[in-house]
């Protein structure tokens, strides 16, 4: 048997969660860990588990406390979670169109000029991206990406918006986000994407999961609003790459 | 096909069920019942699965008018004031809506949240499996949002079955139970023991996402900004005023505040119930603690229907009626400020 990694905490929220901590800072390495325990909770169920939420830095268990106690759960979680991550086998890449600056991203000029560049300069680095859905949460769809250049980093904003739209894509922080809801956001908007990633009536309701890649490419707001109708009608527009 | 025609409802009031679990990992929050005791109750009253939909009606006052035939229906939860047509309505009881006939139920006394649970469930679109509302994921049938007068519940005609009450544990003012964690090392011990010393309110900005709590300021060690994590019901999580929100069904899947403590998941529904003002305490327990009255609320749930008993006599109704306080005027001293503008509305007549 290879080496094991350093353990998880494991941390009680309440007497049917358990939150496995891999790291309190957001981090790579963590995250992959994250999305590795994940799986290999779906490929080989513990009794009494109900639902896994994967997030940046902890994987948070959901279990029926009438099924299994939290000391034999905590137990069987850590021997899983220290066996080395395989390398994933597929991963899935999208790449999500989205429309930049003007109304459909109010912040990007604000954003290039506290970064001392320009509005062409902030999308080129946001669009050379490479990112990954570290975890989806807060609301459907609000898929949070690793990824997002140095270069880009900044604080959130002082004061949250109350309203943003749906399909915002921002920075925020060390992160980038595609936003699927309008909906309350601390974060810098840059553009907006007609691409659901949550859409009822529509198979599958969600378009992404934690741990796929996904790449931006621009487009103009004529080409928007066409995907937009497009979209409403049930169309994917992000387009799946095989890789 | 008989309904129930919603002829007046207050806000915060719409359909759920036992939620929709198993998309967390999709940011979509499982939402349900803010008291899940009262719903199985309502529900074993009329015969139905214990986590069938209800209505969830809010503190406010509500009347539902029975149309093409008889309703059966039952009211838990929060007492409150319920006549059907004049007939008193006693809590925890079962009782048919003749067809024109309205139920009208006056503002919640003592709690926030009344179930009203109608014999063969709410026909609906389940989505997820489940019939809950949640507006702003755009779920929820047959309305994707709170109910509003005008709208319309088909439902099953009213079966012969005898009407019935159910003998629910007695109500206890005891502490909310919580278990530490899982970010109590963000805060220091003299700060943990604040938060259990002390006496807490419920603010009125609360809602079916999170309970704002009033009380003394708890401080961070180091800072009110943590990378995002997972939420449950019952997560007490702190920002930065230091002021606790206690995240409820309708919560975000994910937050990026200290969480100090959870609420044990057998008393999440008898908070729910804490009206806005009304002071409380909370208690640390063990998880071993915690998770054996898991499983004694488990087996609550499961033995309900034993707790069914016939409604044989008079007598029996008037105690009823007299221990909810809603025997016509008879409304005692103590309630009668909160009580009797609220009877008013409720008595403008049946319609």
């Amino acid at each position: 048997m290879a080496a094991t990694l350093p353990p998880p905490r494991l941390l009680p929220s309440g007497d049917s969660a358990i939150t496995v901590e891999f790291s309190r800072n957001i981090d790579d390495a963590a995250n992959r860990r994250v999305l590795a325990l994940d799986r290999a909770l779906a490929a080989e169920p513990i009794a009494g588990i109900t639902e896994t939420v994967p997030t940046y830095r902890s994987l948070l268990v959901h279990y029926d406390p009438v099924q299994i106690g939290f000391d034999k759960l905590g137990e069987k979680i850590l021997a899983l979670a220290q066996l080395p991550v395989p390398a994933t086998t597929k991963t899935r890449r999208w790449r999500i169109p989205v429309v930049y600056g003007g109304e459909h991203g109010i912040d990007l000029e604000d954003v290039a000029k506290t970064l001392n560049t320009t509005p062409e300069e902030i999308v080129a680095r946001h669009v050379a991206g490479d990112y990954r859905v570290a975890m989806i949460g807060f609301t459907p769809g609000w898929s949070y990406l690793s990824g997002l250049a140095d270069s880009l980093h900044m604080p959130r904003r002082q004061n949250p918006r109350l309203l943003t739209p749906a399909g915002t894509i921002s920075i925020g922080g060390v992160q980038t986000g595609v936003q699927c809801l309008a909906g309350p956001s601390g974060w810098h908007l840059l553009g907006r994407t007609a691409v659901r990633t949550y859409q009822l009536h529509r198979d599958p309701i969600f378009l992404l999961e934690p741990g796929d890649n996904v790449t931006f490419t621009p487009v103009d707001a004529k080409t928007f609003a066409e995907q937009d109708r497009a979209a409403e009608a049930g169309e994917f527009i992000a387009e799946q790459i095989t890789s | 096909m008989s309904k129930l025609v919603i002829a007046s409802i207050g806000p915060a009031s719409s359909v759920q069920d036992g939620g929709r679990p198993g998309a967390q990992r999709y940011g979509l929050v499982p939402s349900g019942a803010m008291d899940r005791l009262a719903l199985a109750a309502a529900n074993t009253l009329v015969g139905n699965e214990p986590f069938t939909a209800v209505v969830e009606v809010g503190p406010f006052g509500a009347k539902f008018t029975a149309r093409g035939a008889a309703v059966r229906v039952a009211l838990t939860g929060a007492p409150r004031n319920a006549d059907i047509a004049g007939r008193a309505v006693a809590p925890d009881t079962s009782a048919t809506i003749a067809d024109g006939e309205t139920l009208t139920l006056g503002f919640a006394r003592g709690g926030a949240f009344s179930y009203l649970a109608i014999e063969g469930g709410i026909s609906g679109e389940p989505m997820f499996g489940s019939l809950a509302v949640n507006a702003r994921a755009g779920l929820g049938s047959p309305y994707p949002r709170p109910l509003q007068a005008g709208d319309e519940l088909p439902a099953k005609a009213a079966s012969s079955a005898a009407e019935r009450r159910i003998e629910l544990p007695a109500a206890t003012d005891a502490p909310i139970r919580i278990v530490w964690g899982p970010q109590d090392d963000e805060f220091t011990d003299e700060t943990k023991k604040l938060f259990v010393d002390s006496e807490w309110k419920i603010s009125a900005t609360s809602d079916r996402m999170g309970y704002r709590l009033e009380g003394p300021t708890l401080k961070h060690l180091h800072g009110h900004n943590i990378v995002s994590d997972g939420t449950v019901n019952g997560s007490l999580q702190v920002p930065g005023n230091g002021q606790p929100i206690v995240l409820m069904p309708d919560r975000g899947t994910s937050g990026g505040y200290p969480k100090i403590a959870t609420v044990i998941s057998a008393d999440l529904g008898r908070l729910a119930q804490i009206p806005a003002g009304h002071a409380f305490r909370f208690r640390a327990v063990s998880m071993a603690e915690a998770q054996a009255e898991a499983r004694k609320f488990a087996e609550l749930l499961r033995t309900l229907p034993d707790r069914l008993r016939a409604i044989e006599s008079v007598d029996l109704n008037i105690d009823a009626l007299h221990d909810a306080n809603v025997a016509g005027h008879a409304v005692s001293a103590v309630d009668a400020g909160t009580w009797h503008a609220v009877s008013m509305a409720d008595i403008a007549g049946p319609d």
